[in-house]
């Protein structure tokens, strides 16, 4: 077997835990999926299914429009998942970086900070 | 066939078919439920190529919240879909135009596809050429040094986005009271009360 494929296989070995916890995870959901079906006893009735409001038709379609705040919030967060995501191979292969890589992270970082420093004198991280 | 290949097939397949349920639900947060699923399988995918950081980082960014932004996204623009798919018959010629010379780009891509002699002389940048770094760790050694200009620029990417989005939803409502640590935690007795004497049949 070539070096490479017997790399990529041990390392497709590391991953047999994580199979096994996605079988067993599908057959317990699919389990519970399933059983209401053949066991729970069902007499279905239109009145029984309808939408019930408090003794009212329903007025209004359940999904209502968002705040457009919450969108904010996640797209902030997001910015900041990404930033913390880069630096992980940093940390890890900080030691072979040398001076140049330090401080192409701290410029990322003030570059982010900026914008970070914006959001809060903005007020974009208080609710209202 | 081996088991890498088994599973090459089940995610390529999964990922395929719910890509397909993506563009062919009817109910938009379904779509995204679709996509969540696509993610994972290429997140699978990913792993079976040995880019372990990629694919982790695919499930934490695209599943843990560009997913959720979608959905905040289907939520906050309360589109009618029934009615948007009226008019799919009028839309298609357009539709189908930019798809086939989308496909047609692909082809081209895909069959004029080489690599170029020079990638086998770096060691650094292969996923697990060398059995004794790590994928991350190789990711790390070159990001930060050779492809410097592109981290800056991705920094320059997420700071222009954060705000654009500051500047195109931030909108503070009037008269709200806001806290304001410093101001309270400095209230006296002297600022916060005045002893007002009022005489007898008169008011303040």
């Amino acid at each position: 077997m070539r070096p490479k494929v017997r790399i990529m296989n041990l390392l497709l070995q590391d991953y047999l835990p994580v199979v096994i916890f996605i079988g067993v995870s599908v057959v317990i959901g699919l389990a519970l999926l399933i059983s209401p079906f053949i066991v729970a006893y069902s007499s279905p009735d239109p009145e029984k299914l309808s939408a019930y409001e408090c003794g009212f038709n329903a007025f209004d379609d359940a999904r209502m429009t968002f705040d457009v705040r919450f969108y904010l919030v996640s797209i902030l967060f997001i910015i900041f998942d990404l930033e913390v995501a880069f630096l992980f191979p940093w940390a890890i292969s900080f030691g072979g970086l040398g001076d140049l890589g330090f401080w192409s992270m701290m410029l990322f970082l003030g570059v982010l900070t900026v914008g970070f420093i914006y959001e809060w004198r903005k007020g974009a991280l208080e609710w209202d | 066939m081996s088991v890498a290949a088994v599973f090459f097939y089940l995610f390529a397949g999964v990922l395929v078919a719910s890509a397909f349920m993506v563009i062919s639900s009817r109910n938009p947060v379904h779509s995204v439920l679709f996509l969540i699923l696509c993610f994972v399988n290429a997140a699978g995918l990913f792993i079976l190529i040995g880019v372990e950081f990629l694919a982790l980082i695919l499930v934490v960014v695209y599943v843990g919240a560009v997913a959720v932004l979608f959905l905040f996204v289907v939520m906050m623009l309360d589109v009618d879909f029934v009615e948007l798919r009226q008019g799919f018959l009028q839309y298609l010629p357009v539709g189908a135009l930019v798809g086939v010379v989308f496909l047609v780009e692909l082809i081209l891509v895909v069959s004029t596809w080489a690599t170029a002699p020079a990638v086998a002389q770096f060691p650094k940048a292969a996923a697990v050429g060398g059995a004794a770094i790590s994928n991350t760790k190789a990711l790390g050694l070159v990001l930060y040094t050779d492809y410097v200009y592109f981290f800056e620029a991705s920094g320059m990417v997420l700071l222009v986005a954060m705000i654009g989005a500051i500047v195109l939803t931030l909108r503070h409502k009037v008269n709200v009271k806001r806290q304001n640590v410093s101001a309270q935690v400095a209230r006296t007795p002297e600022t916060a009360m005045e002893v007002v004497k009022v005489r007898p049949g008169q008011g303040i």
